[in-house]
């Protein structure tokens, strides 16, 4: 390493929100020519420091080098300048625009603005590295992974030799996947310094040639890829040797209560996002659902919930006396006058499932205050529950009166969570029940779905850590594309087996 | 007959070119997302410091026409005009943009001031001359203003229906046919509609929203003041009266509906505007003998604008839609 | 934080009532010497004089008072109605027109059935039209809004000048004599004029303003319904989760919101112009927006902000009469004072400078 020049050395780098330390006295090298994975746990600041280099935030200290002359990035344009360019997980496009017009915005060119020339050039860089890209299409009638072909073309064209991509393959199938990172290669071999900000150990093997890791804000080390494995990288990631040991007791007499038959739902736009899917949900068992993100698990549990316009297909909820109620077509409100107890925790807790100007005492009555006759709130009533959540689940918060958008992340899903589960339910949904919270909070989160299981609780539980999925559920069920690509047995299947199942319907044989 | 028609268009005309200052300016004000419920104000703020450029240039040549070059009395008002309206615009920009506060509380408190500084000044002039009427005449200025074409009356209904108008309507129609050149085919206005649509993006891509949203709102609000010029100078003939320019800068924010952010559209739209308004102060349409009705037919601009606004939202065309972070204020760290 | 300051800017999480209080008195003072400047530099009169003038304008006389309290009474009714709009995100600055159709509806009855019928059964009749006037006029923005999601701001806008036409058309059909203006509707009979209380005309329509105010606090506060629109307002995606039917509170609240604006009109019609014309809502349905901004939508504070404005438009007409200037100077120092409230909200909402006092949760998503 030490023969190469950086193209990027970042010195201390210092970040603070509130009283978070998002990134502590962080060292960093980038080189040409290399593709860098930059792994972390959710929350170890990846993002963050990146961003810094990106111009997005400003570090409060430390210093940042480009080509060993110390520069001073205050802004996205003094990033562009010295040729750094980001590509966002959340894509930063003017869905009305073109992709050409979106790819020179904000650009000083000389002369007239020459949409035409630019197209050609556009197609001159996808020729070079094999994208696919119309300019002339307009981005909201892109697919996801247009759109980010259209963010990474935005960089190049701005004459981007360093090149940052977070988390680039989250949206991805696994066909967009192979593409992107053929095209990565493709810019690699070109002289580019490429960083991918990961968490997925596959993705590091696969792709990098160096890998540099991060934990709670700190630079941990880095590597070449070829001299390390996945377990050390684990390691390093997490700082001991990751056992979960995710507790699972065997289910006691699980009975049908969900039944689902030939589910089939559409996008306001008429993508089709689940086909013809049929399982069955048991009492007192957890059966998780895999699937690469947006292969159609927000809108199976959405369906469930009553909160997505389904096409065809049946959802039954089962009594404990074999007798059947008909969920489809209704909603919240109607499901739960059946005597149905459904409880769902949304994968957007402040956007969804709470609110977050209010605090905690109002946020409980998101389901009770409904409660009693006449006009009136009653207030005693979800300040209790929101006291009984705060003991029982040790949130940590001033008291109950403050509002949940001032909590950290771990806290305020305990608040989603407690409140889900303070009214008994007998169906428990919950969609990335643990993402972006720390290792304690995920495992009082995994310790509080398990109780329910034990009670008797029915409890669909979407996850994107298939470590977790594994050792938590009793059953798997596998979604492809919207399709159900099979149901395992959580204690006998394996990751291997599982991912294979995600990426192609029915798994298939391997590479 | 045709005379007839051309003299109704002309009028037409008229009475449409403060409209389209006033939505010229306000799109380009809401394309970088500002909502700019201030424009009322902003006109007549316009419209009054062009008259009080106007007052006193004329009290220096004592009122009399021939005693008066022309340029001063052009540029005399026109940049006071110009200076009012601009003033306006900073205030809206300095506490929306830089306070970050609501936008239509603060355009609306815009409004009360601009009206109330209108009328304060037009009251305050027309005492200073000790009129016996409510109103202040500046017939030597307007009589430059209105200054059109000398062959114009020559040439019949062609003349009076194309040439007839002064130079600040074949103004109005130049900045708004700019304006839609701009907003489609520039760099400037690429980014400008970035700014509107995703300010996020737009800061992203190095374009600087503060600097934009204030060049916007402050030209937009410039090009609105002129249409408070043309209504005194020449609309009214140089005559200032109290709330005499009425709602016209609440229709100019319907033309802007109406015209769905399109400036170059508002050329004809504001003739529309022009026309419905003539038709019903003017007996065209029938009233059953109530003379009453014409009332009614006054409503018809702000009727179609809704239709026009419920028929967009009810396609629901992406690019028929107000700029999507209209009325937000944008915060860096907000994201 | 735009690209090159040189200050830091971040969100303040919460300051103490005091301190955000005493920013907006601060806001208060300061506008308060501007106007004075203002004043001084426009009538060369001596600004402590002017401040004199002003409360005269308000407490000089008690029939001045009561005038003030009357032009309070109704501009917090007014106020009152669009806040449930406002908590809900809707932006209903069509207070003016559903305020004036409510006046409408009053003066119709008024004037088809004054001598008609008994007194109190038309007293009833106007309370009705005028809310069910005002109610539909505002349900309609709303029924595009929760259907089609127009735009309701400019949708509301829009309305205001269709109600002004329409009632420039009814005073043209009513008045006999050409002139578009209506005059006092049955002055001799007083027929649908609200009756005065202990010899003060204007009594009654304070005290049911006051009623109003606590009703609307304790809607707002208090009630399921009041709960669900703000839910709506903060998120409809949370309202839906919950099962609250987003599309039938957005009718509801602006059936309250347009209803209220009818009282409105019936107090100004039945209670103190008796007689209607275009100017009758007098721009409140504006000045309301304000009052409610500035109270931060709490109907008690509302009491506070629409009494700061009536006491500077009162106030300021005394100066218009006293130092010969018109009527328009109040508009010019209710601007300016409008503008440093609303500018000093900054100060409230953000801090600015050092940049260790950062408050922000969620900066760890990595």
């Amino acid at each position: 390493m030490e023969e190469k020049k950086a193209a990027v050395k970042l010195r201390d780098i210092t970040k603070t929100f509130g009283s978070i330390k998002a990134n502590d006295k962080v060292w960093l090298d980038i080189y040409r020519g290399e593709i860098l994975a930059l792994l972390g746990e959710n929350g170890s600041g990846k993002t963050t420091l990146m961003n810094m280099l990106s111009g997005i935030y400003f570090p409060d200290e430390g210093q940042i080098f480009v080509d060993d002359k110390e520069v001073v990035i205050r802004s996205p344009k003094d990033a562009f300048d010295l040729g750094i360019g980001m590509i966002h997980q959340h894509f930063k496009l003017v869905d009305v625009l073109t992709a050409a017009e979106n790819i020179v915005l904000g650009l000083k060119e000389p002369g007239r603005l020459d949409l035409k020339a630019a197209a050609k050039r556009i197609r001159a860089i996808c020729d070079a590295y094999g994208f696919d890209v119309d300019p002339n299409q307009k981005i909201y009638d892109m697919s996801v992974s247009q759109k980010q072909t259209v963010e990474i073309v935005k960089v190049l064209y701005r004459g981007a030799d360093i090149l940052i991509l977070d988390e680039p393959t989250a949206v991805l199938t696994p066909q967009e996947t192979d593409k992107l990172f053929a095209v990565l290669r493709n810019m690699r071999n070109d002289g580019k310094a490429i960083v991918i900000i990961t968490h997925k150990m596959t993705e590091v093997e696969d792709l990098s040639d160096r890998v540099a890791i991060l934990r709670h804000g700190h630079f941990v080390g880095d590597m070449l890829t070829k001299d390390t494995n996945a377990q050390e990288m684990t390691n390093m990631m997490v700082g001991h040797p990751v056992v979960l040991n995710i507790e699972r007791p065997d289910p006691v007499n699980p009975s049908p209560r969900i039944e689902v038959k030939g589910l089939t739902v559409r996008s306001i736009d008429g993508v089709v996002k689940l086909e013809d899917v049929s399982f069955t949900a048991r009492s007192g068992e957890i059966l998780g659902i895999a699937g690469i993100s947006g292969c159609g698990q927000k809108e199976l549990l959405e369906a469930i919930a009553g909160l997505q316009v389904v096409e065809r297909g049946s959802i039954s909820y089962v009594n404990d006396d074999g007798s059947r109620e008909d969920l489809l077509g209704k909603d919240p409100l109607e499901i739960a006058a059946l005597g149905v107890s459904l409880s769902f925790v949304p994968e957007d807790r402040l956007g969804m499932g709470l609110v977050g100007s209010m605090d905690l005492t109002d946020n409980m009555m998101l389901r009770s205050y409904r409660r009693g006759k006449g006009p009136f709130l009653d207030r005693k009533f979800p300040q209790r529950r929101a006291e009984w959540v705060v003991e029982e689940l040790s949130v940590n918060t001033p008291g109950v009166s403050i509002p949940v958008r001032r909590l950290s992340g771990g806290n305020v899903q305990k608040v989603l969570v407690g409140r889900e589960i303070a009214s008994a339910p007998t169906v428990l949904l919950t969609a990335y029940a643990v993402r972006g919270l720390d290792i304690g909070a995920s495992y009082t989160i995994y310790d509080m779905i398990n109780l329910q299981k034990e009670k008797g609780v029915a409890v669909i539980y979407v996850g994107e850590g298939l470590d977790v999925l594994l050792e938590l559920s009793d059953r798997i069920l596998v979604l492809c594309g919207g399709r159900v690509s099979g149901i395992v047995e959580g204690r006998k299947t394996n990751k291997r087996e599982v991912g294979m199942m995600m990426t192609r319907l029915g798994g298939g044989t391997g590479e | 007959m045709l005379e007839t028609l051309a003299f109704y268009f002309s009028r037409a005309v008229q009475q449409g070119i403060p409209l389209l200052f006033g939505s010229t300016g306000e799109t380009l004000t809401e394309k970088s997302g500002n909502l700019n419920l201030g424009i009322p104000g902003v006109m007549y703020v316009g419209g009054i410091c062009g008259v009080i450029g106007a007052f006193f240039y004329e009290q220096s040549c004592g009122g009399d026409a021939a005693a008066m070059n022309a340029f001063l009395a052009i540029c005399i008002p026109l940049l006071c005009c110009l200076a009012g309206s601009l003033i306006m615009g900073l205030i809206y920009c300095f506490l929306t943009v830089t306070l970050r506060a609501n936008q239509n509380v603060t355009g609306l408190a815009l409004t009360t001031f601009g009206v109330g500084f209108g009328n304060f000044f037009g009251g305050y002039l027309i005492k200073t001359t000790g009129s016996s009427v409510a109103s202040l005449s500046l017939s030597a200025t307007s009589s430059f203003f209105r200054q059109s074409l000398p062959f114009a009356s020559s040439l019949g209904a062609f003349g009076t229906a194309f040439l007839s108008y002064s130079f600040l309507a074949y103004l109005a129609i130049l900045i708004s046919l700019y304006a839609g050149w701009m907003l489609r085919r520039s760099r400037t206005g690429l980014n400008l509609r970035a700014v509107g649509e995703n300010p996020a993006t737009a800061d992203a891509a190095g374009i600087s929203i503060t600097r934009y949203k204030y060049v916007a709102t402050c030209v937009g609000s410039m090009i609105a003041g002129l249409g408070g010029l043309y209504y005194v100078m020449d609309y009214a003939s140089g005559i200032w009266s109290n709330d005499a320019f009425g709602d016209r800068g609440w229709l100019a924010i319907a033309l802007v509906i109406f015209t769905i952010w399109r400036p170059d559209t508002g050329v004809l739209a504001s003739i529309l505007y022009g026309g419905l308004y003539i038709v019903s102060i003017n007996n065209i349409l029938p009233t059953g003998g109530v003379g009453a009705v014409k009332e009614l037919y006054k409503m018809l601009p702000y009727l179609i604008t809704i239709i026009v606004l419920v028929l967009s939202s009810v396609r629901n065309k992406r690019e028929n839609q107000p700029p999507e972070s209209l009325g937000i204020a944008y915060f860096r760290e907000d994201r | 934080m735009n690209g090159s300051s040189r200050f830091h800017i971040s969100k303040r999480a919460t300051i103490p009532w005091y301190f955000a209080w005493a920013i907006r008195l601060g806001a208060v003072v300061l506008a308060m010497i501007v106007c004075a400047l203002v004043t001084t530099l426009l009538t060369g009169q001596n600004p402590l004089g002017v401040y004199a003038t002003i409360i005269e304008g308000s407490f000089g006389t008690v029939r001045k008072f009561w005038v003030l309290l009357q032009e309070m009474a109704i501009l917090l009714c007014v106020s009152l109605a669009v806040t449930p709009a406002f908590k809900m995100r809707f932006w209903n600055i069509g207070g003016e027109g559903q305020v004036l159709i409510g006046g409408l509806a009053t003066a119709a009855c008024m004037f088809y059935f004054g001598g008609k019928m008994p007194n109190a059964l038309l007293l009833l009749v106007m309370v009705i039209a005028s809310i069910v006037a005002g109610a539909l006029w505002a349900l309609i923005p709303a029924i595009f809004k929760a259907r089609w999601n127009t735009n309701e701001t400019l949708f509301t806008l829009m309305m205001n000048y269709v109600a002004i036409q329409l009632v420039s058309f009814f005073c043209n059909i009513w008045d006999r004599k050409g002139s578009g203006v209506v005059g006092i509707i049955n002055p001799n009979t007083r027929a649908g004029w609200f009756p005065e209380i202990g010899g003060q005309e204007y009594l009654l329509n304070i005290l049911i303003v006051a009623v109003l105010t606590v009703a609307v606090y304790v809607y707002l506060r208090w009630s399921k319904q009041g709960y669900e629109l703000s839910v709506v307002g903060e998120s409809e995606r949370t309202a839906r989760y919950v099962g609250i039917k987003v599309e039938k509170v957005i009718l509801r609240t602006l059936l309250i919101s347009g209803a209220l604006c009818g009282v409105a009109g019936l107090l100004l019609v039945g209670g103190t112009d008796h007689t209607i014309s275009t100017t009758t809502a007098g721009g409140r349905g504006f000045t309301a927006v304000m009052v409610s901004w500035l109270a931060k939508f709490n109907p008690i504070f509302m009491v506070l902000t629409s009494f700061l404005l009536a006491f500077l438009s009162r106030g300021s007409s005394q100066i218009a009469q006293n130092f010969g200037l018109n009527h328009a100077f109040g508009d010019i120092l209710t601007g300016i004072i409008l503008f440093f409230i609303i500018g000093s909200e900054f100060f409230i909402n953000y801090r600015i400078g050092s940049a260790t006092g950062k408050e922000k949760e969620d900066g760890t998503h990595a």
